[in-house]
């Protein structure tokens, strides 16, 4: 072979997206490629982008509540919890125990669903596509649930600043158990379809792989952070709205794979389902409200909460100027923040490995965009 | 709730190590931040990177106080996973000043100091990559400046794009 043919200048540039099926939404990625190689990724992102923090800025508290919703759209319940969560704290308002076990339900139904779409889709990237039906399924139930409790599906606004807005429906502990008693075995399912599946590991097996330290350097949270074995959740770290009172184990992978990864998560929708038993078993009464004054006005100062969100760290930032408005108020998001550890995960990856370690960190492009 | 003095082990660290540099050491509702002079911020962030364990940059961002001298604050979130503690760190800018960046002590900063670009025009000194992120790259205007109104750039755009007065 002579030093140098005119084969050497095939480094190619390719678009992948923005109207690309395995890009989960609206995101366009540049690829640099050498052949089939990987040497080099951008994302441009800001498709979606609506401005979710200029418009908190022109309503009130209670008005920009709903909004949150349309970020994480497939996890809108944690959205609108760790929203909740940062408006109390700056209030200053208890959440009765009632309130709090009914959002740890609905928040970890959510946090299951979110899960069941990952994986559904994550599975047709790769190119099995009876996960998704199942996944569907499933989710389906889940959405009944959140249908039954709050009269809508997706973008559910379940929970209001201080406590729930509505008292949970006659059948709604018949209900989740019933959801609970009928997931467990479908998660087997699951499994049974992909763990030991030999195309399934050998997509995800080494691919995409980013240790403990660099998931820390790029701020990457979530069940990614926990495939590379950091044994870190902030229900269990900083537990909030009653977590601590929940019996349950955090799942960590070994090398931080998309292997790992999907693992993970499974383990998670298990822990999921055991967390909800344990708050439906111990589910106190009384009020659903908290004393919220009519005018939500928040005394000057600011404020950050995060919670574990289906995807990682999900942070409020709020400042407050003492009116009914927030004067800022700064969404954290993990999809964002995980996104940008790709060029890092994709790097000297074949082309088809960046359909799944886009799959693999589990973004949501209105969460990336706002 | 007020403000009140944020005093531990780390504080007297910071203190002895930075001086006059750093402004204020406070707590509210039991987080904890500290105000720094601009051009000490990324060696604060270094010193706690390197001696107080906080490897992880939870966020950057910005808020705009157009009445003030010093415009913009700037508000580091960082959270260390050994003491499960979580401190912001605050430095308040004019207009036109441009910080150094901190994406070679924390790469995360990347883009989230592009978005605080993107929104606020904020430049940082030293970024690999100074551009929009979010928005389109022909967008006049920064729009998280208090400035800009919503109502303004809605108009803008019908006018624009629709031919129309306004879509209100």
């Amino acid at each position: 072979m002579p030093d140098s043919t005119f084969l050497d200048a095939t480094e190619l540039v390719l678009n992948m997206g923005p109207q690309h099926p395995s890009t989960h939404g609206v995101l366009r990625v540049i690829l640099k490629l050498d052949g089939e190689k990987v040497i080099g990724t951008e994302c441009v992102i800001g498709y979606l982008h609506r401005g979710i923090e200029k418009i908190a800025e022109n309503r009130t508290y209670a008005q920009f509540a709903p909004y949150v919703d349309r970020m994480d759209y497939v996890a809108a319940v944690s959205n609108g919890l760790g929203y909740c969560l940062a408006v109390e704290k700056l209030l200053g308002v208890e959440v009765p125990p009632r309130a709090q076990a009914v959002r740890v339900i609905l928040t970890e139904l959510n946090r299951i669903a979110s899960h069941l779409i990952w994986l559904g889709t994550h599975a047709l990237d790769v190119g099995a596509i009876t996960p998704l039906f199942y996944c569907m399924r499933e989710r389906e139930e889940i959405l009944n649930i959140f249908e039954k409790y709050c009269g809508a599906r997706l973008t559910t606004h379940a929970f209001r600043i201080g406590g729930l807005q509505y008292e949970t429906y006659d059948t709604f502990e018949q209900d989740v158990r019933a959801f609970c008693d009928m997931f467990l075995p479908k998660v087997d399912e699951y499994e049974e379809l992909l763990t030991g599946n030999r195309i399934w590991i050998g997509r995800l097996r080494n691919v995409g792989i980013l240790t403990a330290e660099e998931c820390k350097a790029y701020g990457v949270t979530g069940p990614l952070l926990r495939a590379a074995g950091v044994k870190w959740d902030l229900r269990k770290a900083q537990p909030y709205s009653g977590y601590e009172q929940y019996d349950f184990e955090i799942p960590t992978g070994t090398i931080g794979d998309s292997y790992d990864r999907y693992l993970v998560r499974i383990q998670e929708m298990r822990q999921s389902v055991r967390i909800i038993r344990q708050a439906l078993d111990g589910l106190p009464g009384g009020p659903i409200m908290g004393k919220v004054p009519k005018v939500i006005k928040p005394p000057v100062g600011e404020v950050y909460v995060s919670i574990e969100a289906p995807k990682g760290e999900l942070g409020y930032y709020i400042v407050s100027d003492g009116s009914t408005q927030p004067y800022r108020v700064r969404v954290r998001p993990p999809s964002f923040v995980n996104l940008q550890a790709l060029d890092k995960m994709c790097r000297g990856a074949l082309v088809a490995d960046v359909v799944v370690v886009i799959g693999t960190i589990d973004i949501v492009l209105g969460e990336v965009d706002r | 709730m007020a403000v009140t003095p944020w005093e531990d082990e780390l504080t007297r660290q910071l203190q002895e190590k930075f001086g006059e540099q750093i402004l204020e050491f406070s707590s509210y509702l039991g987080q904890n931040f500290l105000v720094a002079r601009p051009e000490a911020v990324i060696p604060i962030l270094e010193y706690l990177k390197a001696e107080a364990q906080f490897d992880y940059l939870v966020d950057v961002t910005a808020v705009d106080y157009p009445e003030r001298p010093e415009r913009f604050e700037l508000v580091y979130i960082l959270y260390s996973f050994e003491r499960n503690q979580r401190i912001r760190i605050k430095t308040r800018i004019p207009e036109g000043f441009r910080p150094a960046t901190a994406v070679p002590v924390y790469p995360t900063a990347n883009w989230l100091e592009r978005e605080v670009f993107d929104m606020f025009g904020i430049e940082f000194q030293g970024h690999p990559d100074m551009r929009r992120i979010l928005l389109p790259e022909d967008w006049t205007g920064h729009p998280l400046r208090k400035d800009v109104s919503i109502l303004d750039m809605d108009q803008r755009w019908v006018r624009q794009h629709l031919g129309i007065e306004s879509g209100q």
